[in-house]
């Protein structure tokens, strides 16, 4: 068991296996969010209520719930990090904070929009508005705590406890709608009961979800190999590896 | 052997706790200054918004909370930085007792000398800003538990930073979004004692958010000032 960890923790094997997945990952995400997005924003019937602002919710709903997953990934990543010290778990926390902020911001700005035509305001200090901002400077101050120290593994080692601590505002965010009185509604998912939606309108925002997820797959893969050839440039497996493309390509 | 070690923590609690108050005594400006820096910050708002008193007391909770919020994080700096510079910090890592005993020993000097003074200066502030005067109590007992809280989470800011040069903006960028909760609670049990409202739920909040703290705090810090040594 061990050794199958170690195994992949090595960013060589890790390379290697993911130069197979990352494409399939990649066609996956535009497969769903084509489908997921025409289908919402053209063929799914309008609310009787909202009309055609609803369809906002086809981003929205997407990017906060990204948002949330790639702060957990930053804390599970920040754990593995700090008692294993596998270098793996830090490069996938250092990738995954740009995407989170960028999804954080656009959820707030999807809200933002779809305030307008529903609640006629583009912002409330509502609590899950809040707590939403909150993590969006949780996720500046990791990014800029990480680029602070000279040395890329003292900021990996700080950026990971700070995840760790700024891991108290999920659960804060997930049970604003339900603690207090807020103007926004509460959750249109859930595992354990069946959707208020009529089917029309939420299997295409189901196939957006997966999008997202896919895509975040696909993003923090990506750039993950990325990280791992520039922090193991002086490797010998990438040099072997970058001659052998140029060798390819003469 | 127990009871020996425990004794050995007391002591080592008591010197540590002792040693950085004297410190701090001998340095006059350094817990001086965030305390008139909380006064300056308080005399700004009437001057830029209104001086007029029905409308100052319904912000005096807001405005006393930023401002002691801002004290606060400015005195962060002090709480590790000398003592990581000449070397302190190093050997109390290194000595056999516990080393969040050591920095919780740290943070209660610190609330001493930049937490409890300011809770005693809001009633004062509080007179500039129109508070009535019964609510000096709530309002200065809301900011010594809310300040001990705060001086608790900025703490692992602080360690976090102490090996950063010029961390001060950076420790404001990565603390302040956790203290939101803090304020709210903090600010808002004034509120409710202006409005005549029983304070104690949000008294209970801002007690909850002190233990929680208090129990993560001390044992995260120890462990931010280790990665920082260790390079």
């Amino acid at each position: 068991m061990w050794q199958w960890i170690h195994k992949w923790a090595s960013p060589k094997h890790f390379y290697r296996v993911s130069t197979r997945v990352a494409p399939w990952l990649w066609g996956l995400a535009l497969i769903l969010l084509t489908v997921g997005a025409l289908w919402g924003l053209a063929f799914a019937p309008a609310d009787y209520q909202q009309h055609d602002s609803f369809r906002i919710i086809y981003v929205h709903v997407p990017s906060a719930m990204l948002a949330e997953s790639c702060f957990a990934l930053m804390a599970v990543c920040a754990v593995v990090f700090l008692v294993w010290k596998i270098k793996l778990a830090d490069i996938v926390a250092k990738v995954a904070a740009p995407f989170g902020a960028s999804m954080t911001f656009a959820a707030l700005f999807s809200g933002a929009v779809w305030g307008i035509p529903t609640w006629g305001t583009w912002w409330v200090w509502d609590a899950r508005l809040t707590s939403m901002l909150i993590l969006l400077f949780l996720y500046f101050g990791i990014i800029a705590l990480r680029y602070a120290f000279a040395r890329e593994h003292s900021g990996g080692r700080a950026a990971a406890v700070l995840s760790l601590v700024g891991v108290v505002n999920l659960p804060i965010i997930k049970y604003s709608v339900e603690w207090w009185n807020t103007l926004h509604q509460t959750a249109s998912f859930s595992l354990t009961k069946a959707p208020s939606m009529p089917e029309s309108m939420w299997v295409p925002l189901l196939l957006m979800m997966l999008g997202a997820y896919a895509l975040f797959g696909a993003v923090v893969l990506s750039r993950t190999r990325n990280e791992i050839l520039r922090r193991e440039h002086r490797a010998r497996w990438v040099r072997a590896l970058i001659t052998d493309t140029c060798d390819k390509e003469h | 052997m127990s009871s020996e070690g425990g004794h050995s923590w007391a002591r080592a609690f008591r010197y540590t706790f002792v040693r950085d108050l004297r410190l701090r005594i001998r340095h006059g400006s350094e817990w001086g200054s965030p305390l008139i820096f909380f006064a300056l910050i308080v005399t700004l708002f009437p001057l830029a918004t209104t001086p007029d008193r029905t409308v100052l007391v319904t912000f005096a909770p807001g405005i006393l909370w930023v401002a002691a919020l801002l004290a606060v994080l400015l005195s962060l700096d002090a709480l590790f930085r000398e003592d990581h510079d000449d070397g302190t910090l190093e050997q109390m890592l290194l000595s056999p007792v516990p080393a969040w005993l050591l920095v919780l020993a740290k943070m209660c000097a610190h609330w001493v000398m930049a937490g409890l003074p300011l809770a005693l200066m809001s009633p004062m502030l509080g007179l500039m800003l129109a508070l009535p005067s019964s609510v000096f109590w709530v309002t200065a007992l809301s900011l010594a538990l809310g300040s001990a809280t705060l001086i608790l989470i900025g703490a692992i800011g602080a360690a976090l930073t102490v090996g950063v040069r010029r961390g001060g903006l950076l420790l404001a960028l990565m603390v302040l979004p956790l203290y939101i909760p803090v304020l709210i609670f903090g600010a808002g049990v004034v509120r409710l004692a202006l409005d005549g409202i029983d304070v104690t739920p949000y008294l209970a909040i801002l007690g909850a958010m002190f233990a929680a703290a208090l129990a993560l705090s001390p044992w995260a810090s120890a462990a931010a000032l280790r990665l920082a040594h260790s390079g």
